[in-house]
């Protein structure tokens, strides 16, 4: 196969690419630029940085393969970044991440280097790709820790067929010993946690910048009273309970948390930690990975990166899912991408619209 | 079995000649500062002034009107801030729109500090007009600066006028002639010019040395402060065994000049020739007869020039999208903007320079290669402008 590997500078990344080489592919060595962060900003974590850049070239040089730099920061601001802020501007939580494998890595990306004649784009995610009978199937990676599969549940089959994840069978801790053995400098660089045009990790500060002050009323959701105000919607998170100031006391003195917000409007919904417990999800937008599933099914669901997986029925309906939890889950807020799986292998995903006990 | 490789790069940097090699390596394995005044200092010294007597031999210069420096973007820099600097009762700058990033940051630079440019504006093969440039002219200009020939699109500047136009209006005038030098002729003693910029690696000498040729009567406040070695306006200890080099390179340009101008010639117009027959669609920019003989430089419609060049290294054809960028991200090419070239046809653009090694083998491969890479990249097109499905 001719493969792009996307090299961004970082350990999971360069493993991956050698691996692909290993196997006797032909492979090209593609740094994504990203986020304009602008000339030499020295220090600053996340990736897109000159120095990532620097050490995804030199891994090139390593494995012998030829290094080239694309562009891709005008599809990234708007279809990535534009998009977060958006979506938080409209009081959804949204996942960069997954929108930048959604259109960027495994659309923008793929779709240029297969014009170009290559065959796939190999990149560093903890996933496992299975053939079976059925198709190709993407499954959780072995190591629970680093398994990436859920911020790339929302690939469907023409996008995994152009997918390669070398690291899916591999623990992290044996990813960096075998790029120490290979010298690959960049074997004990730090894991990225940040979103990565986030590089100082205040994603309010970030939010603030790009949307200013979004004033409004913190309402009880029982009795309609106006308890309080807060200064910016995007700030407050479903299941948050600190820094509300909250002006008038709860009765019995029962801590209040952040339960949802009104639609269309600033006013912010807080109540007891009760209506926290979610039973039944609903989500729009569905992408199967591989066949869609039957208007029933039994399942597991996540509806966040490294979150818990809940047993429930997922129903599919031809525009929108739901899930029925057989266990209740907390902290649920429209906008996060509500994941299927049954055993490893990923159904697939849809974006959470409605929560409720 | 590895594939022919073509290097047709040689504005980005040309092979180093074996004998400026060799009179690097001589020089180097002596000991001896140049400014020492022991036996060992003054062989190092007899090595540099021999050195630049050649070099001022060749370019119509005298001797102390030669300043080595660590390159071509030091040369500029000198020129354009030291010239600048020394009078700041004349304030304006006069630039080129298509310069070298080597002068154009300077001059960037040098406006963020408060000083007026005047940016003068190029026809469509990229070239400055004397009558514009003269009308421009007073006694508050610090400096005019218009390069020798263009790197991207190889465009040949009207340099004699200009510098004559100068002198008439008692404005110093640099020019860049790090492209010119070896593929046509240059005349640093021509009247009018105050300063001239030229690169060691761009005429087989190694990476690292360069040399301004300033007027001995200009005023010019260095960048480097330090020992002072070269006539005080550029300090550092003078670097003899690349001043041995860059004086075989510079006598190799000037005495081969005519003999690779019409060598290189034949093949470029074959390539220019064999490009608009493979591939119909292509724009050549410049003008064969206004330009270095060893450039092409065209647009292909449809394709981002990242892409044609990815797939040409593939298939063994070493080009260059015309302006380099440290981070690796191409934008349009401000001489292709400044010429009046569609921004989305200017990033779909290539450069294709032939040097002293070049050959009718490297035309023949890159005209073999080029169809199917301009094919291929037109299918991925430009993702600047290309929607997300």
């Amino acid at each position: 196969m001719r493969v792009i590997a996307a090299l961004s500078g970082g350990v999971d990344s360069a493993v991956a690419a050698a691996r692909c080489v290993d196997a006797g592919h032909e492979v090209v060595g593609i740094h994504l630029a990203l986020a304009r962060s602008g000339k030499g900003q020295a220090g600053s974590r996340g990736c897109c940085t000159p120095e990532d850049a620097r050490d995804a070239r030199r891994v090139a040089d390593i494995l012998g393969i030829p290094f080239y730099v694309w562009d891709m920061s005008t599809d990234f601001q708007r279809e990535v970044i534009d998009d977060f802020v958006q979506s938080y501007d409209q009081g959804l939580t949204p996942n960069p991440c997954i929108r930048c494998n959604e259109t960027i890595k495994f659309a923008a990306v793929l779709d240029r280097a297969r014009a170009l004649g290559y065959d796939a784009v190999a990149t560093g995610h903890y996933a496992r790709i299975v053939e079976s009978a059925q198709g190709r199937e993407l499954h959780r990676a072995i190591d629970d820790d680093k398994d990436q599969s859920y911020v790339l549940a929302v690939l469907t089959p023409p996008q995994l067929s152009g997918a390669v994840f070398p690291l899916g069978d591999t623990r992290k801790a044996d990813v960096r010993a075998e790029a120490a053995r290979r010298g690959l400098r960049v074997a004990d660089k730090p894991d990225s946690h940040d979103i990565c045009f986030i590089p100082d990790g205040d994603t309010e500060s970030y939010l603030r910048r790009h949307l200013g002050e979004r004033e409004g009323e913190l309402v009880d959701v029982t009795t309609g009273e106006t308890l309080g105000t807060h200064d910016a919607t995007y700030a407050l998170t479903v299941g948050q309970r600190r820094g509300l100031r909250l002006t008038v006391p709860a009765p019995e003195g029962h801590r209040r948390y952040v339960v949802g917000r009104e639609t269309g409007s600033t006013r912010v919904l807080v109540g007891p930690q009760e209506l926290l417990s979610v039973r039944r999800i609903e989500a729009d937008q569905p992408r199967w990975c591989g066949v869609t599933p039957p208007s029933q099914s039994d399942v597991h669901v996540q509806v966040r990166a490294h979150g818990d997986q809940i047993r429930a029925r997922l129903l599919v309906n031809s525009e929108d899912v739901a899930v029925e939890l057989e266990s209740p889950l907390r902290g649920v807020a429209p906008g996060q991408t509500l994941v299927a799986y049954d055993g490893t292998r990923v159904v697939g995903s849809a974006t959470i619209t409605r929560a409720t006990s | 079995m590895t594939p022919p490789r073509a290097y047709v790069d040689h504005a980005a940097s040309t092979p180093i000649l074996d004998s400026a090699a060799e009179a690097w390596l001589r020089a180097s394995a002596k000991v001896g500062n140049p400014s020492a005044l022991h036996g060992s200092g003054r062989a190092a010294r007899r090595i540099v002034e021999e050195s630049r007597e050649s070099i001022a031999d060749d370019l119509g210069v005298r001797p102390s009107e030669v300043i080595f420096t660590a390159g071509g973007t030091e040369a500029d820099n000198l020129a354009i801030k030291g010239l600048a600097w020394a009078a700041p009762e004349r304030p304006r700058i006069l630039c080129s729109a298509i310069e070298h990033h080597a002068v154009l940051d300077p001059v960037l630079w040098l406006a963020e500090q408060g000083r007026p440019v005047d940016w003068i504006p190029v026809d469509s093969i990229g070239r400055v007009s004397v009558d514009d440039i003269r009308e421009r002219l007073s006694d508050d200009v610090a400096l005019c600066t218009v390069m020798w020939a263009n790197n991207e699109v190889g465009t040949i500047q009207p340099v004699a006028e200009i510098a004559a136009a100068c002198a008439d209006a008692g404005v110093p005038f640099h020019t860049d002639a790090v492209q010119a030098l070896g593929h046509v002729p240059v005349n640093a003693g021509l009247r009018g010019i105050t300063s001239l910029a030229l690169s060691g690696h761009k005429i087989g000498a190694p990476v690292g040395v360069g040399v301004l040729v300033l007027d001995r009567d200009a005023r010019v406040v260095p960048v480097l402060h330090g020992g002072g070695q070269e006539r005080d306006v550029r300090s550092g200890t003078v670097d003899a065994a690349s001043a041995a080099a860059m004086a075989v390179a510079v006598r190799h340009a000037v005495k081969e000049q005519q003999a690779h101008a019409d060598r290189v010639r034949l093949l470029r117009d074959a390539l220019a020739v064999g490009i608009l027959d493979r591939v119909p669609q292509a724009v050549l920019n410049g003008s064969p007869e206004e330009s270095l003989p060893g450039h092409v430089h065209a647009s292909f419609p449809g394709c981002e020039g990242d892409a044609l060049l990815m797939l040409l290294d593939a298939a063994g054809v070493e080009c260059s999208t015309g302006s380099a960028c440290t981070s690796g991200v191409p934008e349009p090419s401000h001489v292709l903007l400044a010429m009046g070239v569609d921004p989305a046809l200017a990033r779909g653009s290539l450069r294709f320079s032939l040097g002293r090694t070049s050959t009718e083998d490297d035309v023949d491969r890159i005209l073999e290669v080029l169809p199917r890479a301009v094919e291929r990249a037109s299918r991925a097109g430009s993702p600047t402008f290309r929607t997300v499905s």
